[in-house]
């Protein structure tokens, strides 16, 4: 089980790069780039509270569990 | 490790019904108070976010936005940190200070035709305290709740406090249909809006006064009594690797995937219903309300079965039901709500048309409204509306609106599909107090539990209507799926399937100590 908590690292950090890029270039730019604004709003919590919080959140957790610091957890 | 309160046994169980009753009577006020701003938004906006000013729209946007994401965490931060040095008694109930004032001030201000744009800039300040608030409010009763309780016994205990956010939506809508049904429609859109927001004083009163004769925590009190609490609860929580593990894994592992579920339970059944089933208002509302009703009983169900088999499998169990049953239920309930499955009694149609002229420009408004009847007791009304200018001679483009009154056979089965969404939410929500406080110790309890239940909640979950709505606009923009109603449930399958397979793989199969 540990080895599996530990191999998922890798797929957590994966997941928090996909977020932030999906955030960023698929939601934020266009919204920040429409010149409207009620996109202002989302285009800066996408930009600066989600995607900080999915890509850094999930980087730091998969790190964690690939050095094996959920290991004891269960 | 055994755990000792250091109050005598007797002393702990006369006071702990006055534990739980003070602490989630505050709490509830508090959802009340949050709830109100929300349902009655549209009139709010009428009042102080003219949409014809763009400033005004995007203070508007801000106090959504802002309120339900942005300050939740920080009043999770701000007010678990006092909790943590101060203690949790003083904190909630300053908390439940600031939200009562906050939303007695928002009901007494002046809208925007009397004082211009200082009543959004007022409006946007005050729901931003009320997001602060609480931010605070939760973890400070649920920690507060769960160190009163004995060991065995805190799912249960703390689970009342769970009752309270969707015992909160439910006064509300039913204190605003109340208020609407009590007098005129011109009535309630010039003052009778304001009577939830200033109802809340008298009950923020009463509250404050019950719990200001509440005793500290006894597991704070010892703490402090011992010189163990934190100086420095946001270091402790977020700066040292072995506490901050956990606040990611809770948040993870946990509170993402119940934030989604609670808010596609509660919030997005009832936007589906009226935005996408286009139900009547009113209806929704009842449909809505029974189910919340007829649900809340079972957060404390859920919340002693978790002290029996442990809090894990319960709120695992929550989310994979909610995975694989969303799209199922999300589609019976538009097929109950669509005409196209309904046999129409062609004969009973009816249709009405009158024109009508604007004193003030002269322009002309037609308004045609038919009526369809079906053979399981359904109306389906369809009002199209067409101005003609002054000097015109023909009438614009018709704007086509209309709503359907579902029969009773389809009301009773519309109420037990949103039941069994509100019963995935008291899975997953009943015994996550109880979970969360059991992660973290005393000193930096009420600052690590309350961060990562807001972002999962605040963020995630609040996020969930705006999600959902693009992706099924998206679909139906793109016209390429069979059912693009379904789209928006992506969200929260997703998040709820990634925090599933983080929580199995990596939380805890036992129940903690709270010591």
């Amino acid at each position: 089980m540990n080895t599996i908590k530990r191999i998922l690292g890798v797929v957590w950090i994966a997941l928090g790069v996909a977020a932030g890029y999906y955030l960023i270039v698929s939601q934020a730019i266009p919204q920040f780039s429409s010149g409207r604004s009620e996109d202002l709003v989302p285009a800066i919590i996408y930009t600066f509270i989600l995607m900080p919080i999915i890509t850094g959140g999930l980087c730091i957790f998969g790190w964690y569990a690939l050095q094996g610091e959920y290991d004891e957890v269960a | 490790m055994q755990e000792t309160i250091p109050v005598d046994e007797t002393t702990r169980k006369k006071t702990l019904w006055k534990v739980i009753g003070a602490s989630s009577l505050g709490t509830l006020i508090e959802w009340y108070d949050f709830y109100i701003f929300g349902s009655l938004a549209i009139i709010i906006s009428t009042k102080f976010f003219p949409p014809d000013n763009p400033t005004a729209a995007f203070l508007s946007t801000l106090a959504t936005f802002a309120a339900g994401f942005v300050v939740r965490p920080f009043g999770a931060l701000f007010f678990g940190r006092l909790g943590d040095i101060i203690g949790r008694k003083y904190t909630f109930m300053v908390t439940l200070l600031v939200m009562g004032l906050a939303t007695c001030a928002i009901g007494l201000v002046p809208g925007y035709e009397t004082i211009g744009f200082a009543a959004p800039i007022i409006v946007l300040v005050l729901r931003l305290l009320q997001g602060l608030a609480l931010g605070g409010e939760y973890g400070g009763a649920a920690t507060y709740v769960a160190e009163y309780s004995e060991p065995g016994k805190r799912g249960y205990r703390t689970s009342w406090i769970q009752t309270t956010a969707t015992f909160g939506l439910f006064i509300s809508l039913a204190v605003i249909m109340l208020t609407k049904n009590s007098m005129s429609a011109e009535a309630f859109d010039e003052w009778g809006w304001r009577l939830p927001f200033l109802i809340s004083s008298v009950m923020v009163v009463v509250s404050y006064f019950i719990r200001r004769n509440m005793d500290e925590s006894p597991l704070f009190k010892k703490a402090k009594s011992e010189g163990n609490t934190s100086a420095n609860p946001l270091r402790e929580s977020f700066g040292k690797k072995y506490n901050f593990k956990f606040v990611l894994l809770a948040l993870f592992g946990a509170t993402m995937g119940q934030g989604v579920i609670w808010y596609t339970g509660q919030f997005y059944a009832l936007s589906f219903l009226q935005n996408v089933c286009k139900v009547d208002f009113d209806q929704t509302n009842y449909i809505i309300g029974a189910a919340l009703l007829a649900g809340t009983g079972f957060f404390v169900f859920f919340g002693w079965l978790s002290d029996k088999v442990g809090r894990k499998p319960i709120m695992l169990a929550g989310m994979l039901l909610a995975i694989l049953t969303y799209r199922p239920i999300f589609d019976r309930i538009y097929q109950l709500t669509d005409t196209g499955n309904k046999t129409e009694l062609v004969d009973q149609y009816t249709s009405r048309q009158h024109v009508e002229m604007d004193g003030d420009t002269g322009d002309s408004l037609r308004v045609t409204t038919m009526e369809r009847f079906y053979a399981d007791g359904s109306v389906h009304t369809a009002v199209e509306t067409e101005t003609k200018a002054v000097g015109q001679s023909q009438f614009s483009a018709p704007i086509a609106t209309g709503h359907i009154h579902v029969g009773s056979g389809a009301f009773a089965s519309l109420v037990l599909l949103v039941f069994v969404l509100v019963l995935y939410v008291t899975m997953v929500y009943g015994p996550i107090a109880a979970f969360l406080v059991e992660m973290f110790p005393v000193r930096i309890r009420y600052t690590s539990m309350s961060l990562p239940y807001h972002i999962g909640n605040g963020i995630f979950g609040g996020l969930l209507p705006a999600v959902a709505t693009y992706l099924v606009a998206k679909a139906q923009f793109t016209n390429s799926l069979e059912k693009p109603y379904l789209e928006g449930l992506w969200y929260p399958i997703i998040i709820a399937g990634v925090s599933f397979v983080i929580g199995l793989l990596y939380l805890r199969n036992k129940n903690q100590n709270v010591q």
